[in-house]
């Protein structure tokens, strides 16, 4: 025990000073040829002392020392448990659905804004589950079929004229197109390769969006996007229909939440049937997949193709709110982002996902000041949570028994 | 043809920097197969490193008298930094996890990638950031339209140097022999005292080095750094250590002109808009059709 705290304080200490030595060059050497060290020091001294208090709490947990708080915790939550469980599922999930029904009532238009981003992360994080968490291969160009789906919706409104409700299906199925596309010639390749050649698409989408003139508009992108539209029945005279626009933000908060619980439904169904455990047996070993008789050619290109159409669908959503899209969207970065999300909340895990996206997305606007640091602190997350705990916040549920797990 | 020659001297140029970046890909991949997204990062700090040492130099007043040892030192002084920072990101995001999962492995690296770039903006700013613009003016005409920097000169002989040094370090020297050794495998090489932990870490620094090296070369031949610099070349520079075949030195040199000539022909004469697809289609057509690369993967005596 105590070597083993010998042994942490002594990696600490030399990683601390690692980090001196890497930030000094940094923020020490000026243009104007003097050297400096009170700001290094400065920022060297924050670092230690947020990574100290980890670090201590770490220990202590691992310890014992802080029992008198978890004990305390656990058995609370045993009893909320106890206190829950004999409640079914549905009314848990009834009282979730209510209280997103009233929230753009009770809350303002910028808290209903955060919602209906939240909305749209979550069809793209569960689409993105279904690549990365249920089959297993790491997606890094995913954005661009968000992209695409947007892109659909916003050419042929603009040039065509065509409704929203038409391009849905189009842009999903243009979407999956585009992701069958990627998916055939990269289907033979392993994991890491697989990576950067889907990475390698991403860009060259990007790239096409960037520079395709004629269609996109290049970099202005496109403007004046329709939002959805429905038909309502008016019955002064007669019966007809009129058209009306979905321009208040709290009606399209309702069609983002059902799109949302629609593709929970989605995801979800497909987890637990068969391609779900045929996708699953692919991620664990593919060699033993296929010998089992799962057609993974067929199997990793439905993959491909059904993350891709809720990508298509929730572009289409993102078009139509944001009236405007240009390539600036669509870049590696937010592909990271969602990637994240999913990696945050736990891969394969409904829950866990819907968690990573709320804490990415709505996190960030309560701490605004440190908007800067977003993106740092992401990369950090994603790291720490590969070192600690790789399944996730909400690791992921199994169906059926596992033969490492106990009896 | 005036115009063919000044463009195969260009591509010479930009495919030496791409060797020199696609080496540490390659290097790492062999030793530990794993892809190293943060590849480009260190790319990117050794950018920065350069511009920083030089502007202070600058500053200081040493680059009108002294302009030769100041540039030494800033190679030299970036290479040596990049590798510090690269033998510590391997300790705490790669590491831990070699037992691991690939996937693991690979997020982390993902990971530590976004936020080694974003580091890099939060200290050093959103914005380029410009080389002392004094350096290097001029360079020989050749009549007419053919022109070669003295400042390409300078990245193409250092290219040229580095590759040479790297092979001798790998082919002749003890320690390239332990490397290439831990590469085949790692429990027979630890059998015969060769620590892979201290292998494994001189690879990523000898990696690093090189890749702000071709930082630096970049830096001056552009004129500024930024912090997302490092993203676009380092998965143009993993193409070419795929072309090459990965995990093969000697391939990784040639994948990277390969790439290089590749890009400034298919800007000259295809489309200059689309000069960045030409890399990731090349990647993308040679992992299909020949995923060994044009060099063969796992040479057992080139794989380091």
């Amino acid at each position: 025990m105590i070597q083993e705290f010998r042994r942490i304080w002594k990696q600490y200490a030399i990683g601390m000073l690692w980090l001196l030595g890497l930030l000094w060059p940094l923020l020490g050497i000026h243009p104007d040829g003097s050297l400096s060290f009170e700001e290094t020091f400065t920022v060297w001294l924050y670092l230690l002392a947020g990574i100290s208090g980890c670090l201590l709490i770490y220990l202590a947990n691992h310890g014992g020392q802080l029992n008198f708080i978890t004990i305390p915790v656990k058995t609370l939550r045993t009893r909320v448990m106890a206190l829950a469980t004999p409640l079914p599922t549905w009314m848990w999930l009834v009282v979730v659905f209510v209280l997103a029904l009233i929230f753009p009532q009770i809350t303002g238009r910028y808290a209903t804004d955060v919602a209906i981003n939240v909305l749209l992360y979550i069809c793209l994080g569960l689409g993105l589950n279904v690549v990365v968490g249920l089959a297993g291969m790491l997606d890094l160009g995913y954005i661009a079929f968000y992209g695409v789906g947007a892109y659909t919706y916003a050419v042929l409104n603009v040039t065509y004229g065509v409704g929203f409700w038409i391009c849905l299906p189009l842009a999903a199925c243009f979407a999956s197109f585009a992701g069958c596309i990627v998916g055939y010639p990269t289907l033979r390749m392993r994991g890491d390769y697989l990576a950067i050649v889907t990475l390698g698409f991403g860009e060259i989408v990007r790239i096409i969006l960037n520079n395709w003139m004629e269609l996109t508009n290049g970099p202005n992108g496109i403007l004046g996007v329709k939002p959805i539209s429905i038909l309502i029945p008016v019955f002064e005279n007669g019966c007809s229909f009129e058209i009306f626009w979905v321009k208040k933000l709290q009606f399209f908060y309702y069609f983002a939440l059902v799109l949302a619980i629609l593709t929970i439904i989605g995801v979800h169904r497909l987890n637990f049937s068969r391609i779900g455990r045929a996708w699953e047996s692919i991620r664990e070993d593919e060699t033993a997949a296929e010998l089992m008789g799962v057609n993974t050619f067929v199997y990793k290109l439905l993959a491909y193709a059904m993350g891709a159409f809720f990508a298509g669908l929730s572009g289409a959503f993102f078009a139509a709110r944001m009236r405007f899209v240009s390539p600036e969207s669509f870049t590696f970065l937010e592909s990271a982002m969602v990637l994240c999300m999913v990696v945050l909340g736990g891969m394969g895990s409904i829950p866990g996902i819907i968690l990573g996206v709320v804490a990415l997305i709505a996190l960030p606007e309560v701490f605004r000041e440190f908007e800067s640091y977003r993106m740092l602190i992401f990369g950090a997350t994603m790291i720490i949570m590969m070192l600690f705990r790789p399944a996730g916040l909400i690791p992921a549920k199994r169906v059926g028994k596992r033969s490492e797990e106990k009896e | 043809m005036e115009y063919f020659i000044q463009q195969l001297i260009n591509g010479l140029t930009l495919g030496g920097v791409y060797a020199l970046i696609a080496l540490g890909y390659t290097m790492v991949y062999g030793v530990i197969q794993l892809i190293n997204f943060a590849h480009g990062e260190f790319f990117a700090a050794g950018g920065y490193m350069g511009v920083i040492i030089l502007s202070y130099f600058a500053g200081c007043g040493y680059m009108d008298t002294h302009p030769v040892f100041c540039l030494t030192a800033s190679f030299a002084l970036s290479m040596a930094y990049c590798a510090y920072l690269a033998i510590g990101v391997e300790k705490i995001a790669y590491k831990p996890l070699r037992k691991e999962s690939r996937l693991a492995a690979l997020l982390s690296a993902l990971g530590m990638s976004i936020f080694l770039s974003n580091g890099l903006m939060l200290t050093q700013g959103v914005y380029d950031k410009a080389y002392p613009s004094e350096l290097f003016q001029g360079g020989f005409d050749f009549g007419g339209m053919v022109t070669i920097s003295y400042l390409q000169m300078l990245i193409v002989s250092l290219t040229g140097a580095l590759l040479i040094g790297l092979n001798i370090l790998v082919f002749k020297t003890r320690i390239g022999m332990a490397m290439r050794a831990t590469a085949q495998d790692k429990t027979m090489s630890a059998l015969v005292a060769i620590g892979s932990n201290r292998i494994i870490s001189l690879t990523f620094a000898i990696g690093a080095g090189l890749a702000a090296a071709a930082g630096i070369m970049v830096g001056l031949y552009y004129g500024s750094v930024r912090y997302d610099m490092g993203f676009v070349p380092g998965i143009k520079a993993f193409a070419a250590a795929v072309l090459g075949g990965i995990g093969n030195i000697t391939g990784a040199m040639v994948g990277g002109l390969i790439i290089g000539m590749v890009e400034i022909f298919g800007a000259g004469y295809l489309s200059g808009e689309y000069k960045d697809v030409f890399a990731f289609i090349i990647l993308i057509a040679v992992l299909y059709f020949k995923p060994t690369g044009i060099m063969g993967e796992n040479i057992d005596d080139t794989r380091v």
